[in-house]
């Protein structure tokens, strides 16, 4: 395991009027590694998500994301799009978002906008058909194609996003993400929705992207199957506060994450109590 | 519903009692209004007189039309669904093929065959405008997804900074075009600013009273814009600095025709037909590169759109600020045209006009918005003879159309690119 952190979050707080979403967080996520975020609803995993990708404005705290060339990007700072576009920070929805009337290709296209815009001179070169543009144009169709293999859509390139069945949205949220030649990916409860095979081809997709493109991966979910297989790392949030962190053989049988989960006999909760120092 | 099991001479039944009750509501809702009517006397008295004939033409018309409708589409919703055997046939598929370059061969034409009327050729300048009008609002409205209400602000703009240039510093028409269309752009900004945040029925309202306040304020700065007594003599344009006129200098002289007023007209014509087609060019370049695919975007999920690092306030910008530069060229061609302008021409009426030309063509089709133009305005102009039943006509052929086709003429999205076939020289990427 490669001991570079590629994000580091310090005291992040978030607070809506009274209700604090996350207390004082702390974790770091390593390059190269799934990193994976779970906890009972209403956790706050959500919220961690918002603020690290730029949506929300923490209340307090510092993300710190690492890029490989070894320049820093304060997270915190940015606005919600800039984090996407200089920190390269790209997510997914937890109900799925894309642009359902145009077509599948062209919702990849989409997502190589800024690389595009700077191609066509901010329009006025692209209008006129200059041919940097026209090249440009095919090098973000030929990326687009190369993730509609990996995802497994390229039948469907020209049908209208909208008309996917929900599986195949789920991937072409993940392909679009992709194409933004991300240096980390939040993926916020990809495996939602999907049955045993189609968890099984995410898996494989996302072991895919960590090892070949250099992407690191930040994951909220559920399903417990994709968690536990192929996370590096686990953070487990609760009511805001974190209650366990490490790999994932150590939080299977962390006994706070089970009491969190599963809750526990009376007589347990005050031994519980006492460890977590309630 | 009714089930398979009602046979025919049942459905002749529920089309009978259909229709008497369509009759009858009829009957209700006209007895007043067209049977009675009141008037002056000889003595100013009030009198009353019936005119039950037709009373009974209005409900016997609604009484056959429902019979028809029942015994041809049968008791449901009239829906696009019933008419699709009709738009798929073969004949359609070829009408729809020749549309486009008919509509273009009639618009170049045009004047040809109307050389001797005035009237039609002044209804083609007429429609052209608005189809250019339309296009430009397609683009925030159709493409980017913001609801303008207020779009008839910016042909204001174009068309009083057109008067205002040419009647101030002399400036030519051609000079003045392009640079009405840069400060309606630029009020198209600073109309966009305030409204960044906003989306649907918020926006809708804002652009609104925006349309309405540049409404105002040509109405009461009497000092810079004339008031509500508007701008007056304002220049012509002239073909490449000859006039049209009987002078030695002008244009019929120059090219040793005799004079006409029509060859301005003509001439008029053909410059709206330029300043439409390049608007249509624009647009449909615009929407095959990133920026026109972001406005796409965006109107499909703004918060999808920055979390791919598009810039949504620059999108949202050049949206406006695009619409409304053609918006600002086609209100100097209206000045130009007119040579008289006042806060009249620029109500809210137009914004609405335009923008029903908009989702009656099918909001993003270029197409569509040209076909639903001409029969918006040419509508007002066919059913002109009908007097003071119009606008009942044309509102219920409005109904009729939005029931047959519930998202405009022309519904289908073009993409914007597709997947090239893979070439065989090259491996996997």
């Amino acid at each position: 395991m490669s001991p570079e952190p590629i994000l580091e979050v310090e005291h992040l707080t978030m607070r809506f009027g009274g209700l604090v979403a996350i207390d004082d967080l702390s974790f770091t996520a390593k390059r190269g590694d799934i990193t994976a975020l779970i906890g009972p609803n209403g956790a706050g995993k959500t919220t961690v998500f918002n603020c690290i990708t730029g949506f929300y404005k923490p209340s307090a705290g510092m993300m710190r994301l690492a890029h490989p060339d070894g320049r820093f990007y304060l997270l915190e700072r940015l606005l919600d799009f800039r984090v996407a576009q200089q920190a390269r920070v790209a997510r997914t929805f937890q109900n799925i978002r894309l642009f359902p009337a145009m077509t599948v290709l062209e919702n990849l296209v989409v997502a190589q906008h800024n690389v595009l815009m700077a191609a066509s001179g901010f329009t006025f070169g692209g209008l006129f058909g200059l041919g940097r543009y026209r090249a440009a144009e095919r090098t973000a169709v030929d990326k687009a194609r190369y993730w509609l293999e990996r995802t497994n859509l390229l039948g469907r390139a020209d049908d209208s996003a909208g008309a996917l069945a929900y599986g195949e949205q789920r991937r072409l949220e993940i392909a679009r993400a992709m194409c933004t030649d991300p240096v980390l990916l939040c993926l916020d409860e990809p495996a939602a929705g999907l049955n045993a095979r189609e968890s099984g081809e995410l898996n494989a997709l996302l072991r895919f992207i960590r090892t070949d493109h250099a992407t690191s991966i930040l994951l909220i979910e559920h399903d417990m199957s994709v968690v536990m297989e192929i996370s590096d790392h686990i953070v487990v949030l609760d009511h805001g506060f974190k209650i366990a962190d490490g790999t994932p053989a150590a939080i299977r049988d962390d006994p706070k994450v089970i009491a969190a989960y599963l809750g526990v006999e009376d007589e347990e909760v005050i031994k519980v109590e006492a460890e977590v120092g309630l | 519903m009714n089930t398979q099991a009602a046979t025919r001479k049942p459905l002749l039944a529920t089309a009978l009692k259909d229709a008497t009750l369509a009759a009858l509501v009829a009957f209700g809702l006209f007895g007043l209004l067209i049977g009675l009517r009141t008037g002056l006397g000889p003595n100013a008295a009030l009198v009353l007189t019936t005119r039950f004939e037709e009373l009974a033409i209005v409900v016997a018309v609604v009484f056959a039309g429902s019979l028809l409708r029942s015994l041809l589409f049968g008791r449901g919703p009239l829906m696009a669904g019933r008419f699709k055997p009709l738009l798929e046939s073969r004949a359609a598929r070829i009408i729809r093929r020749l549309a486009v370059p008919a509509l273009f061969a009639l618009a170049i034409c045009w004047p040809l065959l109307t050389y001797h009327n005035r009237y039609l050729l002044d209804l083609g300048i007429l429609v052209l405008t608005y189809v250019m009008l339309g296009w430009g609002l397609n683009i925030v409205v159709g493409l980017a997804g913001l609801l303008d209400l207020g779009y008839v602000a910016f042909y204001a703009v174009g068309a009083y900074s057109y008067a205002l240039l040419a009647q101030n510093f002399e400036l030519s028409f051609w000079i003045c075009l392009p640079v009405a269309g840069i400060l309606a752009a630029f009020w198209g900004v600073l109309l966009g600013f305030p409204v960044l945040r906003l989306r649907g029925d918020y926006l809708a309202i804002v652009t609104l009273a925006f349309g309405e306040i540049i409404r105002l304020v040509l109405t009461n700065w009497q000092s810079f814009t004339g008031g509500p007594n508007g701008i007056g003599n304002i220049p012509r344009p002239s073909f490449f600095g000859l006039p049209f006129n009987e002078e030695e200098d002008g244009f019929a002289a120059f090219f040793g025709l005799e004079f006409s007023s029509i060859h301005r007209i003509v001439f008029l014509f053909y410059v709206i037909l330029a300043l439409a087609l390049i608007t249509n060019w624009v647009t449909l370049r615009l929407r095959r590169l990133p920026v026109g695919r972001a406005w796409e975007a965006m109107r499909e999920d703004e918060i999808a759109c920055r979390a791919l690092g598009i810039n949504t306030t620059n999108t949202k910008l050049t949206a406006f600020a695009m619409g409304a530069m053609f918006a600002g060229i086609a209100g100097s061609f209206f000045a130009t045209r007119q040579g008289f302008i006042s806060p009249e021409s620029f109500t809210f009426n137009e914004s609405a006009l335009v923008l029903a030309i908009v989702v009656l063509g099918g909001m993003g089709s270029q197409v569509g918005i040209a076909i639903a133009a001409l029969a918006m305005l040419g509508g007002f102009e066919l059913f002109r003879g009908l007097d003071q039943y119009r606008m009942l006509v044309f509102g219920a052929a409005m109904v009729v159309i939005m029931l047959w086709r519930p998202r405009g003429l022309v519904s289908t999205r073009e993409p914007s690119l597709h997947l090239p076939k893979p070439e065989p020289s090259k491996g996997a990427a």
